[in-house]
């Protein structure tokens, strides 16, 4: 018999150890989130994925998941929450996308789409953020980073090279290459790293592939997000079948 | 039913291309129903120059210059609800893709410096609506109620939007109408 919580009025088995998200994720519950990413230690930044646990909200990629708890996710308090979440986002960068390569794969955009957000309000930022296209294979634009530091995370725990950092705090902080002039092409980042996998936006883009999926089969236009994520999320073995 | 009054609707373009005003053409044959509940007031598709009183003004492009500011305010002031219509409308889109220079910067260049210009001279005639210093979405400008996102919205997206308003529904797009590109 394993443990449950309640998340939404449905009883979530867990194991030890999982949190909220993974074993929501594990047993065909979505939760949207933006920089939980099921292969990394959860990070806990961009707020995407909180929930009410017992009255008090919290971010259910970090939250432990305990017997009993009673957690509220898909309520329009938090999702009103979210699409002010990404709103402050798509503001704060420049995010244009009808010239986007990563259009239609996009995490960001998807979950603008699945939160039913129209526009970004706000006062646009526009902020000046410089290419980077030194390196012969990968382009880095850093107009659409939104900190989720999964390409700090995967470049330094599964590619172990450390090519990216967040420098700056507040709103300074910002994404920067670990090499004494600043630029991809002195660093030994290779397109077969992780760390290109990993951006859920368009920042980090091979050269040269751009546009190559026409506008009707981009991952996004075939089902929402809140679909595909319960897609990528770790399955118990074949076999076990939760109650 | 046959006398109710139909609604008035104004459309413009400002800092945009007109592809949007495309798309609310591409709703093709439903445009007939559509003029059954609807008329047009200043649109490109009448060429009235001038807003009146509405019931809905739909703007395409973001606020490039003195011309656009104004033109706004008459549609805000006119219409009891104001949409605005694709990327730029909504965040600047192409034009904003100026901000982070500086506009005697850019002018320079495009008039003055580029290769091939044989006396050119940034243009100065009157008539000429003044450029802003930034390129600005609708809603920094006057308070806009609804965004119709999309580089340009599909018919269809317009279509449902508008169905939805007229009939007093809150509209939605949803999966596969939403599109920011």
């Amino acid at each position: 018999m394993t443990d449950t919580f309640q998340l939404d009025g449905v009883a979530v088995p867990f194991e030890p150890g999982q949190t909220v998200m993974q074993a929501a994720l594990a047993a065909d519950h979505y939760i949207p989130h933006l920089c939980y990413h099921p292969e990394f230690k959860p990070h806990g930044s961009c707020k995407l994925c909180t929930v009410k646990v017992n009255g008090r909200t919290m971010a259910s990629c970090t939250m432990p998941a305990e017997a009993g708890l009673e957690v509220e996710s898909e309520i329009e308090e938090l999702n009103a929450l979210r699409r002010t979440l990404v709103q402050m986002l798509f503001a704060e960068g420049n995010h244009f996308c009808p010239s986007c390569e990563k259009s239609g794969n996009c995490m960001l955009q998807a979950l603008g789409y699945d939160l039913e957000v129209h526009a970004a309000g706000f006062r646009h930022q526009y902020p000046d953020r410089p290419l980077d296209a030194s390196h012969p294979d990968i382009l880095l634009d850093f107009n659409r980073c939104i900190l989720c530091e999964l390409c700090v995370r995967a470049s330094s725990e599964v590619d172990g090279k450390n090519v990216f950092a967040l420098a700056g705090r507040g709103n300074n902080k910002h994404l920067i290459v670990n090499a004494e002039s600043g630029q991809l092409k002195d660093t030994d980042i290779a397109l077969s790293d992780k760390a290109m996998q990993v951006c859920p936006v368009g920042v980090i883009l091979p050269k040269r592939v751009g546009f190559s999926q026409p506008i009707g089969e981009r991952r996004y236009d075939a089902s929402p997000i809140s679909a595909q994520a319960l897609e990528d999320a770790p399955r118990p073995p074949s076999g076990v079948e939760h109650d | 039913m046959t006398d109710k009054k139909k609604l008035r609707i104004a459309t413009t373009s400002l800092a945009g291309c007109f592809g949007c005003h495309m798309s609310i053409l591409d709703i093709d044959e439903r445009l007939f129903p559509l003029l059954e509940l609807v008329e047009f007031d200043r649109s490109p598709i009448t060429d009235i120059k001038h807003c009146g009183p509405c019931d809905i003004g739909i703007v395409e492009g973001g606020i490039c210059n003195a011309e656009n500011v104004h033109v706004l305010r008459e549609f805000r002031k006119n219409c009891k609800v104001l949409i605005a219509i694709g990327a730029c409308a909504i965040n600047g889109g192409l034009p904003a893709q100026r901000n982070h220079l500086d506009l005697s910067a850019c002018l320079t260049e495009v008039y003055l410096t580029e290769p091939g210009l044989i006396h050119g001279h940034i243009p100065n005639d009157p008539e000429l609506p003044l450029p802003l210093d930034k390129v600005h979405p609708l809603h920094e400008v006057v308070k806009v109620d609804y965004f119709i996102p999309g580089c340009p919205p599909s018919g269809d997206a317009i279509w449902k939007f508008l169905t939805d308003l007229i009939s007093g529904k809150t509209p939605e797009l949803g999966h596969g109408l939403i599109h920011y590109d």
